[in-house]
């Protein structure tokens, strides 16, 4: 990829993270780091095309444990958010 | 191999789903929404990856995919809410992990051209690798499993010279592209030693500031990765977390009154015993305790780590129901290091029922403790002694902290005489309108309960 055109997407990329952390309240700050955390879990998609374009064992076998971990990143990234965020209600009626 | 359109096209509405999700998770409201915005992205992410033409190995690719995936999947159904900080440190050493691999994978097929490519692929390793290790020792600490901080001679020494020796044979596989197995194998063994090094001394306390540094790590090793293969989907996921976990890793360190670097490099002790205290603590009853929030108009509750470790969450809120509907306004504050992770007391709170519309953050409360009658402290110590705003010489002088001391009654709920994390006597405890209810929060507040009922 072009070297300038990638800085510019990590420029407006770590603005994005910033502006949108910036105004999160206090409350949210757990389900939200374990949220970006399932969020970086993309990496997968990544690992995904290692293993995909693997040609040796070694590589194969370092590929397979790459998808396997972001697969786990990914999963209970989503499931432990998900649940913590079921929990915050308004007081009823 | 190239990427045909349609999944380019798929990742970038992926990456276009993450951002929309995490924005609704920036408000109570929506955010549970949010979540699961960005976890349609990440399914379409992964689906479209399935369709490049040419891919090998795909059924390794689906075995993996299922046992990584479901793993992580049952043990996130299962864990407790108390429990949460460490698993969410596993996960993110899981993505480190991930990342420092992928990096492996293109070093051995010698695959990394530019110069750039080069020097992202190793840093981007580096900090992926210290992030895994590192989130695994997080996770043993907080589980229990170690039990206590292991601090080497000369540990910061021996930091800084794995850092540099990792940094040396980063900077060697740069300039000898491609480089020897032997130099990459090295290269990774000491980064992954370093992140089990630096983690190893740091107490369970300050955990909630390492494990979102560790986060921000994770996310800048996607980030650079995600350029290495030129994924633009995975630098912006990448990059927007590093740098939500950076800031987020700045207000935890701020909340704690201790510089990141403090925190990875130096022990909390108590420095001094700062001023004498005069006074001495006095005891009260749990009627006398019922009766006084029973007759009150305003009860600010200050919960610490203390009640969670006590499963007393459901009881307080019990307690709170019944006040209220005696009439009595109760409003729940709390310090933002509450806890083991940013903000996880408020998710301990919700686990027990508590709305979120009945919690407030320490620049919401801290005016209003003047006009409560009474400050319930349950299980916290150090983020309500005023020593902070006093004593100079005190280890936790200028920490921020809740002016519980306000308020024209104080009860405490504690188990014993002893200090808190930071080791420093208390002198709210000594004041004259502060009250000491010595015993498990999860009894006392129970004993509180039967005697509210008897009052009706």
């Amino acid at each position: 990829m072009d070297g300038l055109l990638a800085l510019y997407i990590f420029m407006l990329a770590a603005f994005t993270g910033y502006e949108i952390i910036a105004k999160v309240p206090v409350i949210l700050h757990t389900p939200l780091m374990s949220g970006s955390n399932f969020i970086h879990g993309v990496v997968v998609v990544g690992a995904m095309l290692m293993l995909g374009t693997a040609d040796t064992p070694v590589q194969q076998a370092i590929g397979f444990f790459a998808v396997a971990l972001g697969a786990a990143n990914a999963a209970g990234g989503y499931v432990v958010t998900e649940r913590m965020l079921a929990m915050f209600k308004k007081k009823e009626g | 191999m190239t990427i045909p359109h349609y999944v380019q096209g798929a990742w970038f509405v992926g990456a276009l789903l993450f951002i929309f999700g995490l924005k609704g998770m920036s408000s109570p409201a929506s955010a549970r929404k949010g979540i699961i915005i960005a976890g349609y992205g990440m399914l379409v992410a992964i689906a479209a990856t399935f369709l490049i033409p040419g891919l090998q190995n795909l059924g390794l690719m689906a075995l993996a995919l299922a046992i990584g995936g479901s793993a992580a999947w049952i043990s996130g159904q299962k864990v407790k809410m108390t429990d949460m900080p460490q698993m969410v440190a596993i996960y993110n050493g899981m993505g480190g992990g991930a990342a420092a691999a992928i990096a492996a994978i293109e070093f051995a097929k010698g695959d990394t051209h530019s110069l750039a490519t080069t020097v992202l692929a190793v840093i981007g390793a580096l900090i992926g690798a210290i992030s895994f290790t590192g989130s695994c020792v997080a996770w043993a600490k907080l589980q229990g499993v170690l039990k206590k901080a292991h601090r080497l001679p000369a540990q910061n020494a021996v930091n800084v010279v794995l850092a540099l020796i990792a940094i040396g044979l980063g900077g060697a596989m740069v300039f000898m592209a491609p480089a020897q197995p032997e130099l990459v194998l090295a290269f990774f063994a000491v980064s992954l030693v370093l992140g089990i090094i630096v983690t190893l001394p740091i107490g369970g306390a300050d955990m909630p500031v390492v494990i979102s540094l560790f986060n921000a790590f994770t996310g800048l090793a996607v980030g650079f990765e995600g350029y290495v293969l030129g994924n633009p989907s995975l630098i912006i996921a990448g990059i927007v977390v590093g740098a939500a976990g950076t800031l987020l890793t700045q207000l935890m360190a701020k909340a704690m009154n201790r510089p990141i670097s403090n925190i990875l490099f130096t022990p909390m002790v108590a420095s001094g015993p700062g001023e004498a205290i005069k006074g001495s603590m006095k005891e009260l009853s749990a009627l006398d305790a019922a009766a006084m929030m029973r007759y009150a108009s305003k009860v600010i509750i200050v919960p610490g780590y203390g009640m969670a470790v006590a499963h007393a969450q459901h009881k307080v809120w019990e307690m709170t129901s019944i006040l209220e509907e005696a009439g009595v306004e109760v409003k729940f504050a709390i310090h933002p290091v509450a806890g083991r992770m940013p903000g996880h007391m408020n998710v301990l709170l919700a686990e027990a029922g508590v709305p979120y519309d009945k919690i407030f953050d320490l620049e919401e409360i801290n005016g209003e403790f003047g006009q409560a009658d009474v400050a319930l402290i349950i299980g916290a110590n150090d983020v309500v002694n005023p020593s902070a705003r006093t004593d100079k010489t005190s280890p936790i002088y200028g920490m921020p902290i809740l002016d519980a001391d306000k308020a024209q009654n104080v009860i405490v709920i504690k188990r014993g005489k002893g200090t808190g994390y930071s080791g420093v006597e208390n002198a709210l405890f000594y004041t004259d309108n502060c009250r000491m209810l010595y015993g498990d929060a999860q009894p006392m507040a129970g004993e509180i309960i039967q005697h509210l009922k008897t009052m009706g």
